[in-house]
């Protein structure tokens, strides 16, 4: 529906100009820019859909030794890959995890980070730039460094192979980030609102809940949606922590298809489709979102 | 009540004369800010416990000699207790300036600069070139947005390994080459060729975000400026060059800013794409340190923490140059 809509009222004033002048205005373009802009675009689609797309058709071939000859999958196309992965691997014990660990990630990550958002959106105290430098300071946080440590402290707590060492490793790079995105969100609600709440009697908190949030529900979902994506696709931390493969998330199930000896390409493709397929729906339903939300919080800091 | 809402309070200060003390002002500020304090305690508390705390013990394991033999574990119900022992700055020594030094850190350090360097470079242009095609007006550009959207919204740890398929030895892309008759590298055994492939991998996962953000920066660039450039006799790359670019400022420095800190720590490309323990000249700092502490045995913690802490202190070092110079060119966007 929203791919086609745009299109009609892109193109719809074209024929009713065309025919009243014919020159070109200066900056318009010729046939020949026409057809190389659509030739650039066509190509770039095709490298941007054919990983995905050739995902998708080994999976449909039985054999594990398929994509050598790719040629012979389109006479024998079946689903008995999805069949397996579906009856005979952990598939579902990884799906559970995952939501497990993701959910768990996003509900604490946005819950912590909100008031926070709001309080360096509208408040300056004695702290503010350093509490702000160590949010944006957090994003730069390579992976090495709090890895070996984690895994000493979760070690001595017996939390190793657990769900909570995974949700808490998440949100430590969750929440600060979701408190930066929240900011940007909290910064396009206009002052005057906080205000008239104050007037009415309202304590700073009572403004935040009952005014401020209800408004802030786009940007909630947002943080939510982005943090859920990134706790999904956490390879590292899953791939250390996790030890009994009924725990694995699907991060860490993908490569067990996959190991020094054998690759079993074939179910591989055919979990990554049954993984990236609604994976790639959601994002395509809050894309537009996304990107406004990700740079808000950088460029009208 | 005053607190919450900003801008006038935070500025009056200057009608207090005498200073008063150093208790008292606490207690004053407690006072006044308590509402933003009580705000941001929740990441305050999370941020000390899960970032403050792993990082305090984790630059004390760099300063000793643990490894996964000398820490403390638990075997069955045995509990061992932690046996390392303090060794000062003997690890950094090492790394830096040891006899190994250069295999093991400075062509690891030299090879993810210029990947970093590399990568972005791709990302910015490519994502800058296709966000000037889209922002034409031109019949099914919504369809092009969406299609090439597609790479960001696939899961990396899923594409990687699509990439993986098609790179192995007979995979599609030698098979393509090959039936044009062009040279097949193996390009996941020769380091060169893995180098390539890993920038070649990045590079199609990280455009579309700049390709978004950019195309985001072009909506947002007056139109007037574009038609009083062409009144001026303005060429069009003269306009690229004098109203785009400018235009694009703010949003520029912040996606390269982000994607040089992004790229520096990508770490699931260059371990999924070459698998475990192979590869060890395509690995870059991050995926190099995680495998001095897990991918090895014995795993060599101390190590691996202190590698953490120079790649933090490098991009720690990076960030506020890049800040600085923002800064003095006025562009300051964060």
């Amino acid at each position: 529906m929203s791919t086609t809509t745009p299109d009609t009222t892109e193109t719809a004033p074209v024929p009713a100009a065309a025919p009243v002048r014919r020159t070109r205005r200066r900056g318009e373009r010729g046939p020949l820019g026409t057809a190389l802009l659509h030739g650039g675009l066509v190509l770039a689609s095709l490298i941007a859909l054919a990983p995905v797309a050739w995902l998708c058709y080994l999976s449909l071939g039985p054999d594990k030794d398929d994509y050598l000859h790719p040629g012979g999958i389109a006479g024998k196309l079946t689903f008995s890959n999805y069949d397996f992965v579906l009856r005979h691997t952990g598939f579902f014990d990884w799906f559970r995890s995952t939501m497990i660990v993701a959910l768990g990630t996003t509900v604490i990550g946005v819950l912590v980070a909100a008031t926070t958002g709001y309080a360096v959106s509208r408040m300056r105290f004695p702290g503010y730039k350093q509490l702000m430098w160590v949010l944006l300071l957090t994003q730069a946080f390579p992976i090495a460094i709090l890895i070996v440590p984690m895994y000493e402290i979760f070690s001595e707590l017996g939390l190793i192979d657990t769900y909570w060492a995974l949700i808490a490793v998440n949100c430590s790079t969750a929440v600060p980030y979701s408190a930066w995105l929240l900011k940007g969100y909290f910064d396009t609600i206009p002052f005057e609102i906080d205000e008239a709440g104050r007037v009415d009697g309202l304590t700073p908190f009572g403004t935040f809940f009952r005014l401020i949030l209800p408004l802030a529900r786009p940007g909630l979902a947002v943080a939510a949606f982005y943090t859920f994506i990134t706790a999904v696709g956490e390879v590292a931390f899953a791939t250390t922590f996790l030890l009994d493969d009924s725990k694995y998330t699907f991060a860490v199930g993908l490569q067990t298809f996959v190991s020094e000896h054998d690759a079993q390409w074939n179910y591989m493709a055919a979990t990554a489709v049954l993984i990236a397929i609604p994976v790639t729906v959601f994002f395509y339903l809050v894309q537009r979102n996304l990107v406004t939300g990700l740079t808000a919080g950088g460029t009208k800091g | 009540m005053t607190v919450a809402i900003d801008r006038a309070t935070g500025k009056r200060r200057g009608d207090r004369a005498p200073r008063p003390g150093l208790g008292q002002r606490v207690r004053n500020g407690l006072q006044k800010y308590w509402y933003a304090y009580a705000m941001i305690a929740p990441v305050v508390v999370v941020l000390g416990v899960l970032v403050g705390y792993p990082l305090a013990r984790g630059f004390y394991l760099t300063l000793t000699d643990a490894n996964s033999l000398n820490s403390a574990r638990t075997i069955g119900v045995n509990h061992i207790d932690a046996t390392y022992k303090f060794v000062g700055l003997d690890n950094y020594q090492d790394i830096l300036f040891g006899p190994t030094a250069y295999d093991r850190f400075w062509s690891h350090f030299l090879w993810t600069v210029f990947w970093t360097a590399a990568c972005v470079a791709l990302h910015y242009c490519l994502g800058l070139g296709l966000a000037l095609m889209l922002h034409q007006k031109l019949r099914g550009r919504t369809v092009y947005r969406l299609l090439l959207v597609l790479p960001w919204a696939v899961p990396t740890f899923v594409t990687v390994f699509s990439w993986r398929i098609m790179l192995a030895d007979s995979g599609a892309l030698n098979q393509l080459l090959g039936s044009l008759h062009l040279p097949q590298p193996e390009w996941l055994e020769d380091t060169f060729w893995q180098r390539f492939a890993a920038i070649m991998v990045n590079t199609w996962c990280g455009v579309p975000f700049m390709m978004l953000s950019l195309l985001g920066g072009l909506q947002s660039i007056d139109s007037t400026l574009y038609e009083a450039a062409e009144m001026d006799g303005a060429s069009a790359w003269q306009r690229f060059r004098h109203v785009t670019l400018p235009g694009l400022r703010a949003v520029s420095s912040t996606v390269v800013l982000l994607g040089v800190i992004w790229t520096f720590n990508q770490f699931v490309i260059i371990f999924l794409l070459f698998g475990k323990n192979s590869a060890p000249d395509a690995q870059i700092l991050v995926t190099w340190a995680y495998q001095l502490g897990f991918g090895q045995q014995p795993r060599d913690f101390a190590q691996s923490a202190a590698y953490g802490v120079l790649l933090l202190s490098i991009l720690t070092v990076f960030t506020s140059f890049y800040f600085r110079w923002l800064k003095r060119n006025d562009q300051l966007a964060v």
